[in-house]
């Protein structure tokens, strides 16, 4: 027998790790070849991107199908808001500090949800949402139900200057962008990750192989739901103004966002991605059409679903075998092969 | 001998239907004891008691002398029993040698680069290594026993539950599945093993088991058993359809 050894990498997946620095850095250097109205595109994709990455991970891998992710989003808006704001602590320390926050108060949430299985489930997150949302609709340090704005001079005090702001904005969308499908690939590849990963093909064989799943998934729900805090924080960063009924919208935060992971091919790094890029090509190109757009979004979601029920990742993986983020451990060495 | 595994007064019913009926047993350390008994006797039911992917309404397991009734199935796998599932439960997006990865990092406890070993020098012995990238999906049924089979091991099992792994195979095939298993037992891993084809059974085991109606009808020396009138009834009915 020849020696066989055990690796992540293969052929494309080295290329697309040797791209990556020329192109994180073009990224980075965004502020100076792309335009103003270009640059906050590319913050609002960067910013989706990371929630579609979460929620795949929440509903692809952990089996927990939420459609009340709008809840962390609206917590990290309302609560930068608030740590900057009426706390007068420092917006970059805010940002951290409402992560953990998040992920404090996901805790137990899902201590009381997980006991919630399939659609109960799914109603359940949403119900959530919806007390979330009440919630912050009664604190009128905050606006109330009509919501407030970020005040200038915490705007100004991040940056000097517009453009300075600007790009600023950027680097931090991206920097999320990156932290959380970095997190994601890295926690994939890990003893946790494993088990998740069995866990979302098979969670019999997986108990009895030793995974205990709701630890597993309680891990999952907490990590995703400090995250999406954090991305909530960035979104109403860049909006610069707050109110319960955009915080809290269960259609830009979770059907939009379900639409991409869909699309792209759920259960898998690349899918969301993928998804986000050709959500955002459709709505540029289509925005001008009105309802059209949303029809025709509609129309996407179906065909993908019938002739690609995995989503264009998934076909595209299934169909050449091929991976870019090197996640499964392949024998080489093997006689035949290989 | 000291018991490994010991279920005493074991019960277990569906609404009216009782699949496992004061059930008790003792399986000692380094033992294989083989069980027979016709289809919806309860036997797969009685595996899934002493894994705990069932819970017993009443009675009690044992491991090495500590009650696991209670134990969530995880907890029991991690603790040493490992099973092969009847119908086998692949993790279907993942390859062979992933799927047992699983086992070794997760229910065996191991590092990634002992897992990574053992793995290998597993699926080399269910005669599996070749398909190693392939995913658990695209195998077929006998394929698929045998990743149940290399699974379990990796989980490095004190006990290790078998559920009718035999079948369908050619006589060659079986005739490497029966020194596979010996193997397994002279490392001195203690073994329960479900099986339809009586001679690979016979070939292995120093005790039978007999289950119809999810009671414990009959126990004792395999030829004993196998000749007495309990499992002749059985066994002229199971023919017959077999
Ligand atoms: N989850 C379940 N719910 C209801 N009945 C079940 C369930 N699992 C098994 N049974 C019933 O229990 C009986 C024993 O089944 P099983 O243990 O699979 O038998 P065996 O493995 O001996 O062929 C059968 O009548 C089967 O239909
Ligand atoms: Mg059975």
């Amino acid at each position: 027998m020849s020696t066989l050894t055990v690796t992540r990498r293969t052929r494309l997946s080295t290329v697309v790790l040797i791209l990556l620095a020329p192109i994180l850095i073009a990224l980075i250097a965004a502020p100076w070849w792309a335009g103003r109205a270009d640059l906050r595109l590319m913050g609002e994709i960067a910013l989706y991107m990371s929630l579609a990455t979460l929620w795949n991970l929440l509903a692809g891998y952990a089996g927990l199908v939420s459609v009340g992710q709008q809840a962390y989003v609206g917590l990290g808006g309302y609560l930068f808001f608030a740590l900057t704001m009426l706390a007068g602590i420092d917006p970059y320390v805010a940002l951290p500090l409402a992560a953990l926050a998040g992920a404090v108060i996901a805790a137990p949430v899902a201590v009381l949800i997980f006991r919630l299985r399939g659609a109960y489930f799914a109603i359940g997150t949403w119900v959530m949402a919806e007390v979330f949302r009440l919630s912050f609709a009664q604190v009128s340090a905050l606006g109330g139900g009509s919501g407030t704005s970020l005040s200038a001079s915490i705007v100004r005090g991040m940056a000097d200057g517009r453009a300075a702001r600007e790009a600023m904005a950027w680097w931090l969308a991206l920097g999320v962008a990156v932290l959380v499908i970095g997190a994601v690939v890295l926690f994939l590849r890990s003893r946790q990750g494993v088990a998740l990963t069995a866990i979302r093909d098979n969670e019999v064989a997986a108990r009895s192989l030793g995974i205990d799943i709701w630890r597993s998934k309680f891990i999952v729900y907490v990590v995703v739901g400090g995250l999406t805090t954090l991305v909530g924080c960035l979104i109403f960063l860049q909006k610069l103004r707050i109110s319960p009924d955009a915080a809290f919208s269960v259609n830009d935060w979770t059907a939009f966002v379900i639409f991409i992971v869909v699309i792209g091919g759920i259960g898998t790094i690349e899918g969301p991605i993928i998804g986000t890029l050709v959500f955002f090509a459709l709505r540029e190109t289509m925005a001008d059409l009105g309802t059209l757009y949303l029809i025709a979004l509609g129309l996407v979601a179906i065909v993908i679903m019938l002739k690609a029920p995995r989503g264009l990742w998934g076909f595209l993986r299934d169909r050449y075998n091929i991976e870019i983020f090197p996640l499964s451990r392949r024998v080489t060495g093997l006689n035949k092969g290989a | 001998m000291s018991a490994i595994l010991e279920l005493n007064g074991v019960s277990k019913a569906f609404g009216a239907v009782v699949v496992a009926d004061d059930q008790s047993w003792t399986l000692d350390k380094g033992e294989a004891m083989g069980v027979i008994g016709p289809n919806g006797a309860g036997k797969t039911t009685m595996f899934n008691l002493v894994t705990g992917n069932l819970a017993a309404d009443a009675g009690v397991i044992r491991l090495n002398g500590e009650t696991i009734s209670k134990w969530p199935a995880a907890r029991r796998c991690r603790a040493g029993i490992a099973r092969s599932f009847q119908v086998p439960q692949p993790f279907a997006h993942m390859t062979v040698f992933e799927n047992a990865y699983v086992a070794a990092t997760q229910g065996a406890g191991l590092s990634s680069v002992q897992a990574d070993k053992l793995c290998l020098d597993v699926l080399e012995r269910t005669g599996l290594l070749e398909k190693s990238n392939v995913k658990a999906g695209g195998l077929t049924l006998l394929e698929r026993k045998r990743l149940e089979l290399s699974r379990a091991l990796c989980a490095k099992p004190s006990v290790l539950l078998l559920d009718e792994i035999a079948g369908g195979l050619t006589e060659h095939e079986c005739h490497a599945l029966i020194q596979t298993i010996k193997d397994v037992r002279e490392t001195g891993v203690s073994i329960v093993w479900i099986e339809h084809v009586v001679h690979a059974l016979l070939a292995v085991v120093d005790r039978l088991i007999v289950i119809d109606f999810g009671k414990k009808i009959a126990e004792g020396a395999p030829e004993a058993i196998m000749q007495s009138d309990a499992v002749r009834e059985i066994y002229l009915g199971l023919d017959a359809d077999a």
